[in-house]
C-alpha cells in the first residue's frame, strides 16, 4: 500500500489549481525536502517554525515524521534533509 | 479534499506569499512570514497559517462579539484527507466495543429522536492556542490568539447516545474517531479519548448545530463532540466512530501528544487511566482572558477610553477581571457584561483615564470562579500548552 501511495505522490497530475506553496530558501537539500516533506503537508510547516530549531531539534522531528508517522521518505534522503533544515531554518 | 487533490498539492506549485506585518510581533518570524489572509469555502477572510491540512485562526476584530460566528471561527486539523461535504451528507455513526451491551448505528435522524435537543455555550479552544507567543519558542502550529471561539452547541447528550449500545460497568474510556484521515495509510489516524465520567457528564454532547445553523463543513460537518470546558482535542469533528473502552486508548494521539507534566495545570477532573509518573493529557481549559477592541500600539484619547475584552475558563465561571495601569501596583475592577454560562466568553468592560499623554499600560488579569487567576509568568511546558499569562497591553494617549 505504501508503495503505491508513493507512486501516486510521484505520479500524480496536476489536477487543479491547488493553493501555492510557499517558495522555501535556495540551498542543497531543498529537492529532497520538496519531495518528501510536501507529500503529506504544506511546506508552510517549515518556515512557520523558523527561525528556533537547532539540528537536533529539527531531527527529532523529522524522526518523528519517519518513526511515528511512517513519512516514506528514503533512508538515504534523511541526513539532507536535517543539513537543510538546520542551515535554511535553524537560530539566526 | 478528495486524495487525488491533496496528491496534486505535492506537484510543487511554487509562489512568492507577500510578507504582512500585520501579525503579532511576538510570532515566530518565519511564521509571520507565511501566515496570510485566506478563506476556505464557507469561511471569510482568516488568518491562514497552513493549507494543507487547514489550520486558519480567528481574527481579533471577531471576538468584539461573546458569539464568535460560524463564518469565522478557527479551523484546525492534523491530517490533510477531508471529506468533501457530499461525502459527508449520509451520515452514519457507529457507536460499540468491549465495554458496549451490543453495537448500534445510529444515522442522524435517529440521533435527533433520542431526546429534545440539548443547547450548550462553549468555548472551543485548541490545546495549544497562543502557543507562537512561547518564549523561548516550541515547535507545533504557531498559533496567535485565535484558535478558539464560543458558540451555541446543539445535539444530543452523550450518555443518551451511549446509552443505547448500553455501558458496562467495566468501561473506563470513551473514544472517538472523525472521517478526516491520514494521507499516508499508516499514519496514526486522529482518535482520542475521555474518561468514561466526562463522556457520562450531562454537558458533553454530539452536536449538530453551531449558532442555530448546521455544523460549517471545516468545523465538524455534520456531527462534532462537544466536551465543555475541556480543549478541543478531544471535540473530535466529523465523527463516525464511538467506542467504549475497557482498556486505554493507546495511540500516539493520547499516550505521546497532547500531554502536560503531570500535576503542573490544575483540573476538576483527572484522567487516571491515561496518567503516568512524568505527564498526563491535557483537560481543562485554564482561565484567560483577551482585549478585543484595542491592539497594541493604538491611539487613544487622553481624556479617556474604554478597554473591552473577554474572559473565560474551564467550566466555573468568571468571577473578575481586574486592570491595572500601574504595573500591577493597584488593579480595578472592569464591569462585566452578559452572562451565557459558564463555559462560554464573558465580554468585560474598563473606562481607563490616563489624565495626560504618552504610553499607557494595561495589564488585565481575569480570576474564575474557583478562584483561579491568570499566570503572571509563562508556565513552561514542551508542547506550548495553556498559555494564559496577564495580558500587557501598551497604547499611546494623546
Amino acid at each position: 500500500m505504501r508503495s503505491i501511495v508513493i507512486a501516486g505522490v510521484l505520479a500524480a497530475p496536476l489536477l487543479s489549481a491547488m493553493a501555492a506553496e510557499p517558495e522555501l530558501r535556495p540551498g542543497p537539500g531543498r529537492e529532497q525536502v520538496q519531495a518528501n516533506c510536501g507529500a503529506c503537508h504544506t511546506l508552510a510547516y517549515i518556515p512557520m517554525n523558523s527561525p528556533f530549531l537547532n539540528e537536533a531539534q529539527w531531527t527529532a522531528e523529522v524522526n518523528k515524521m519517519v518513526g511515528v508517522f511512517h513519512a516514506p521518505v528514503p533512508r538515504e534522503d534523511i541526513p539532507a534533509i536535517i543539513a537543510y533544515l538546520t542551515a535554511q531554518y535553524g537560530p539566526r | 479534499m478528495r486524495r487525488r487533490e491533496i496528491l496534486a498539492g505535492a506537484t510543487l506549485l511554487v509562489a512568492a506569499r507577500p510578507a504582512l506585518a500585520q501579525f503579532d510581533p511576538r510570532l515566530p518570524a518565519g511564521t509571520r512570514e507565511i501566515a496570510r489572509m485566506g478563506a476556505l469555502p464557507g469561511k471569510r477572510q482568516l488568518i491562514e497559517l497552513t493549507d494543507r491540512p487547514p489550520n486558519f485562526e480567528t481574527p481579533l476584530d471577531a471576538f468584539r462579539t461573546p458569539i464568535t460566528p460560524n463564518d469565522r471561527f478557527f479551523v484546525r486539523y492534523h491530517l490533510a484527507l477531508i471529506p468533501e461535504m457530499d461525502e459527508l451528507r449520509d451520515w452514519r455513526v457507529a457507536i460499540g466495543g468491549p465495554g458496549a451491551e451490543r453495537s448500534v448505528t445510529l444515522s442522524l435522524a435517529d440521533l435527533q429522536r433520542i431526546a429534545a435537543p440539548v443547547t450548550v455555550t462553549a468555548v472551543c479552544q485548541c490545546s495549544g492556542n497562543r502557543r507562537g507567543l512561547f518564549q523561548p519558542h516550541v515547535p507545533g502550529v504557531e498559533w496567535g490568539i485565535g484558535a478558539m471561539g464560543n458558540a451555541r452547541w446543539t445535539g444530543v447528550r452523550l450518555r443518551d447516545v451511549l446509552a443505547r449500545a448500553g455501558v458496562k460497568s467495566d468501561t473506563i474510556e470513551v473514544a472517538f474517531d472523525g472521517a478526516d484521515g491520514p494521507i499516508v495509510p499508516e499514519t496514526p489516524d486522529f482518535v482520542k479519548s475521555i474518561p468514561v465520567a466526562r463522556a457520562m457528564h450531562p454537558d458533553t454532547l454530539l452536536a449538530w448545530e453551531m449558532n442555530g445553523q448546521p455544523l460549517p463543513h471545516f468545523n465538524g460537518f455534520p456531527l462534532r463532540v462537544v466536551v465543555p470546558g475541556w480543549t478541543a482535542t478531544y471535540w473530535m469533528k466529523h465523527v463516525n466512530r464511538i467506542e467504549l473502552r475497557t482498556a486505554p486508548e493507546e495511540n500516539f494521539w493520547m499516550k505521546a501528544a497532547y500531554r502536560v507534566p503531570r500535576g503542573l495545570f490544575p483540573t476538576d477532573m483527572d484522567f487516571p487511566t491515561q496518567m503516568t509518573q512524568a505527564n498526563e493529557p491535557i483537560t481543562q481549559i485554564m482561565v484567560n482572558s483577551l482585549v478585543t477592541n484595542l491592539q497594541d500600539g493604538a491611539r487613544v484619547p487622553a481624556g479617556g477610553f474604554d478597554i473591552e475584552g473577554i474572559a473565560w475558563d474551564g467550566g466555573h465561571g468568571i468571577r473578575s477581571v481586574e486592570v491595572s495601569t500601574d504595573r500591577g501596583e493597584t488593579w480595578q475592577r472592569a464591569r462585566l457584561g452578559q452572562d451565557l454560562g459558564v463555559y462560554a466568553f464573558r465580554p468585560w468592560t474598563m473606562r481607563v483615564q490616563s489624565g495626560r499623554a504618552g504610553p499607557v499600560q494595561a495589564m488585565v488579569r481575569a480570576t474564575s470562579n474557583a478562584g483561579q487567576v491568570q499566570a503572571a509568568r509563562l508556565v513552561p511546558n514542551p508542547a506550548g500548552y495553556h498559555h494564559n499569562v496577564i495580558q500587557t497591553l501598551e497604547v499611546i494617549a494623546s
